[in-house]
């Protein structure tokens, strides 16, 4: 029998810490896959960040760097600045990225540094128990949002994706979901080509994940996965928002 | 660089030559007063020599991306001032418990807050105490000349890769801004360990993560004590101090960075009205040359410490000294224009003879 699916090989064969329904395994995978697809494992580095996802190197084979909060995408310059050869790429929150790291993240896509962004969306501080995220959909409860983001106190959402596009120095800015079969194909290449910028030596690309995070959203799997449907996608819409061959 | 040949340069430009010469492959920076001929200097230079020079957004990125450089085993570099060195606490902390290399330079100017940019050394304990959380040190060298600046930023890229810890330059505004000659030595040869723990993403089933977080059952622990056990270490093989005319000293004066220059011309005129007056400067702060303390207050009970701020070391002086001496302070924190003189010293000195 033709055998048509299969653990990537940049993948470690190990179970899973991440809550049932969670999409942050499914983004690694296809991370994984992308990785694969080029045949790139063995030239990659891979900057953690605090969060969920820190542990990186508990799932992938490649050498990864820990970052304090926010600063991967400070950490990645170092690095790629010091392996200008390797591939290099963050994986980060939206606390992570979208709050304490603003500045890292702006700066390091102004300059464009040819490294790869992965942004994962859950509109919630995960880790640290379900407080609200500048991510947080108006009017949704988080532990620290109890009556419902109050966009007159606390803003609008961010929406990094179109946010970034803006800056020169992106080569590549896209907003994916991972919610039906569909999305995650589209995800799937849109992944595989934020990678392949970087192999191309090209410049800085920007992938934003909209994330199930059942355990906070207080919801079992089904219906988170089905939110990221019905509320996420229409405010956050999905597509790319820059692809600029000519950089 | 030619060996030998004089120079005649700033203190801050002293440290930029050394860390080119140290082989420094990044440096990543932030403007502020009265550092800002490190980066002026690299900027220009480095990118000639191979290197990577970028001005960053901020302290805090410039300390990440040294953190990121370093994981890949190569010499990075950052430097700043007081305002600047507070934002580079939490990288040097992540720094720290990812037992990462790396050279911080310290230009400190007055504060707290934005100060002014005149020559302090109230970052003392913010230096020597592990600035940021969580119960590390670094290596602390404190220069008090234009060739220190050299050799010692030279020395600071070996211990740091020796013992795979930050280490810090630090100075003050005089020491960075006054020129002198230096004679500028290639780099001495050091048998330093491989880092065979560095991000190379080579693969090859060989997987080497720089972390600082530990989970598991008295993984923390374990790791706390090792690193105390390499703090002692470099106590037992790393403290460095000077003594000037401590034979016979029935009081000594001791003093670290530019202090103990204006100290040294005080113990000069002492000794020329025949007062027993010896000098101790402290060249490592981390490690604290509690030997060379100890040694010299078996023989001498009388000590003045001397600082430009209201006392941080003295505290470090006192604990050294333990019972065995008496031990007196005479400060000037940092003011406009407030450097004291050598006779201003020189009296302090006589009160206590
Ligand atoms: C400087 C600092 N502030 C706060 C924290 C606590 N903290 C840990 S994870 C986290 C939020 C992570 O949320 P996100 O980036 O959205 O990732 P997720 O857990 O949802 O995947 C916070 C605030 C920290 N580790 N460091
Ligand atoms: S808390 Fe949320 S983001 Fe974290 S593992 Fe669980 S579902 Fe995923």
């Amino acid at each position: 029998m033709k055998q048509v699916f299969s653990k990537p090989v940049s993948l470690k064969d190990v179970q899973t810490h991440f809550c049932p329904g969670c999409h942050h395994g499914s983004i690694h995978r296809l991370v994984a896959e992308a990785m694969d697809s080029f045949g790139i494992a063995d030239k990659t580095i891979g900057c953690a960040s605090v969060g969920c996802s820190v542990f990186l190197y508990g799932y992938f084979t490649i050498d990864v760097v820990e970052s304090p909060h926010g600063r991967a995408p400070a950490v990645a310059t170092g690095v790629k600045r010091a392996r200008p050869d390797r591939i290099v790429f963050t994986y980060q929150g939206d606390g992570d990225l979208a709050a304490i790291g603003t500045s890292e993240i702006i700066h390091a896509a102004n300059r464009g540094e040819k490294i790869t962004v992965i942004f994962v969306n859950n509109t919630t501080y995960g880790m640290t128990g379900g407080q609200m995220a500048p991510t947080t959909m108006p009017g949704q409860k988080t532990s620290t949002s109890p009556n419902g983001r109050d966009v007159a106190n606390d803003g609008k959402p961010f929406k990094m994706a179109e946010l970034l596009s803006n800056l020169d120095g992106v080569a590549y800015s896209a907003r994916v979901a991972l919610n039906n079969p569909r999305n995650v194909l589209q995800a799937k290449k849109i992944i595989k080509n934020a990678f392949q910028y970087q192999v191309e030596g090209k410049g800085f690309a920007f992938i934003e994940a909209l994330a199930a995070c059942p355990t906070n959203w207080g919801m079992n799997p089904l219906a988170a996965n089905e939110r990221v449907g019905s509320e996420m996608i229409p405010y956050f819409p999905l597509g790319v928002f820059k692809n600029n061959e000519n950089l | 660089m030619s060996a030998l040949k004089r120079k005649f340069v700033k203190g801050n430009e002293a440290v930029a030559m050394a860390a080119i010469e140290a082989g420094v492959q990044c440096y990543f920076g932030y403007p502020i007063t009265p550092q800002s001929d490190i980066p002026e200097y690299l900027s220009r230079e480095l990118p000639k020599a191979g290197g990577t020079f970028i001005q960053v957004e901020s302290e805090i990125g410039a300390i990440n991306m040294v953190l990121g450089a370093s994981a890949c085993g190569v010499r990075a570099m950052t430097s700043s001032s007081g305002p600047g060195i507070s934002l580079k606490q939490e990288g040097i902390s992540y720094m720290a418990g990812s037992e990462l290399p790396g050279v911080i330079v310290d230009i400190m100017r007055s504060g707290p807050g934005l100060g002014g940019i005149d020559a302090s050394q109230a970052d003392y304990h913010q230096a020597t105490k592990g600035g940021g959380h969580g119960g590390y040190r670094i290596i602390v060298l404190a220069p008090n000349s234009g060739q220190e600046m050299y050799d010692l930023t030279m020395l600071a890229f070996d211990l740091s890769d020796q013992y795979r810890m930050p280490a810090m330059v630090l100075a003050d505004s005089v020491l960075g801004q006054m020129k002198e000659s230096i004679v500028p030595h290639p780099r001495p040869k050091a048998d330093l360990p491989a880092k065979e723990w560095a991000v190379r993403g080579t693969g090859g089933g060989v997987q080497n993560v720089v972390k600082s977080l530990y989970l598991g059952d008295g993984e923390m622990e374990k790791f706390h004590w090792k690193m105390h056990a390499r703090y002692q270490e470099l106590a037992d093989k790393e403290s460095r101090w000077e003594e000037f005319a401590t034979d016979d000293a029935e009081l000594i004066v001791t003093a670290f960075g530019c202090t103990s220059r204006i100290a040294r011309t005080a113990v000069e005129m002492a000794r020329a009205e025949g007062l027993k007056v010896g000098l101790m400067r402290p060249i490592t702060l981390f490690p604290f040359p509690k030997k060379g303390y100890a040694e010299l207050s078996a023989r001498c009970k009388r000590w003045l410490t001397m600082e430009l701020s209201t006392g941080q070391m003295v505290d470090d002086v006192r604990l050294a000294v333990a019972r065995d001496a008496e031990v007196e302070f005479y400060g000037r924190p940092p003011g406009a224009g407030s450097l004291p003189t050598p006779e201003e010293l020189f009296t302090q000195i006589k009160k206590f003879c």
